[in-house]
């Protein structure tokens, strides 16, 4: 068995996920990660695996893998996600299928086998992320908050599921923060959205880092179903 | 690792009663006569509670892959919405893995 702490995250070909590998590689623990794409970057003491989290197949294969190797789990961070936005009324029916699909399909299959190895040690932190969307209602993100404040209900029932094998499961939900994700919302929008923050301005991904590595500390081991929504909202 | 080929009906029974063992040993419960065949794993009088059946159907996915390299989910709908569960006893769940390990190759 691996004898360093072993971190799964999901959707990590860049933006925060990618920060977040970084991020744990130097902390000098194993690292494990996914995305669809091929990464056009490497780290020393990082893995990654071409999964698509909505995909049952692959992300158990994903996870034999790591049993095989490391015959540990210690943290998740179900990061992989995508996001569209638009009017409920211009809004096709396969961006729905497609957004569940990846957001809460993907988040879904991930707990559920990361779990299953987790439960052995009877250790695991799984985080999961949300977004402030989900509380404020933002208007044309209707599709894209739901998937998360599914994300939202799913980890707070897991958290009560999986205390039983000394597995928590928390929920970091960030504000906007300049990613691939806001690329195509309009400047005023996001403005508007910081505007209704208790501290306006955009996140940033140390921020995000900072309540992962709250959620995933061993002392955290009473803190389960929460949500920590960053900025004030 | 032993070989797939080597997965008889007798060795997933094996496999099952084993891993049930384990449960209940855990649990610390009395291993139930089995010798008529007709115990029931869940609904009346059964011998799991649901963690204990969480706990079995885990334990069993993780024991046909890293002792005989076969990768299955236990649960789908199909299996979870049959009126008569594949679960509910040790051969019923043993009949079901034999189906899908069939159906795999």
């Amino acid at each position: 068995m691996a004898e360093r702490e072993v971190v799964l995250i999901t959707g990590t070909r860049k933006g925060i996920g990618r920060f977040l590998v970084e991020h744990f590689v130097q902390k000098g623990v194993i690292v494990e990660g996914c995305s669809r794409e091929p990464l056009d970057w490497g780290l020393e003491n990082y893995t990654h695996h071409a999964v698509d989290v909505a995909d049952e197949v692959q992300v158990k294969a994903m996870l034999s893998s790591i049993q095989r190797r490391h015959a540990r789990l210690d943290v998740v961070i179900n990061n992989a996600g995508i996001a569209s936005m638009n009017h409920t009324l211009l809004t096709p029916a396969d961006t729905v299928d497609r957004i569940m699909a990846t957001n809460f399909r993907g988040t879904f299959l991930v707990c559920r086998e990361s779990a299953k190895l987790m439960k052995r040690r009877r250790y695991g932190r799984i985080v999961n992320m949300a977004t402030v969307a989900v509380p404020m209602r933002l208007e044309g993100e209707a599709i894209y908050a739901s998937s998360k404040g599914a994300i939202v209900t799913l980890t707070q029932i897991l958290a009560y599921e999986l205390a039983e094998f000394g597995i928590t499961c928390n929920v970091v939900a960030p504000t906007p923060i300049e990613t691939d994700l806001i690329r195509h919302v309009p400047h005023e929008k996001i403005k508007r959205i910081v505007d209704r923050l208790a501290i306006k301005r955009l996140g940033r991904f140390e921020d995000v880092a900072n309540v992962v590595d709250f959620f995933v500390k061993s002392e955290s081991d009473y803190i389960t179903g929460q949500v920590i929504y960053l900025g004030g909202v | 690792m032993h070989n797939q080929e080597q997965l008889s009906r007798d060795t997933i029974a094996s496999l099952v009663m084993s891993s049930l063992h384990e449960v209940l040993f855990q649990k610390d419960q009395p291993l139930p006569d089995f010798t008529n065949g007709s115990v029931n794993l869940i609904g009346r009088q059964a011998v799991l509670d649901s963690l204990g059946l969480v706990t079995l159907i885990v334990d069993l996915e993780q024991r046909l892959e890293e002792e005989y390299g076969v990768s299955l989910i236990l649960v789908d709908e199909h299996a979870m919405s049959q009126r008569s569960s594949p679960f509910r006893t040790v051969q019923s769940l043993t009949d079901y893995i034999c189906r899908l390990i069939e159906e795999q190759k």
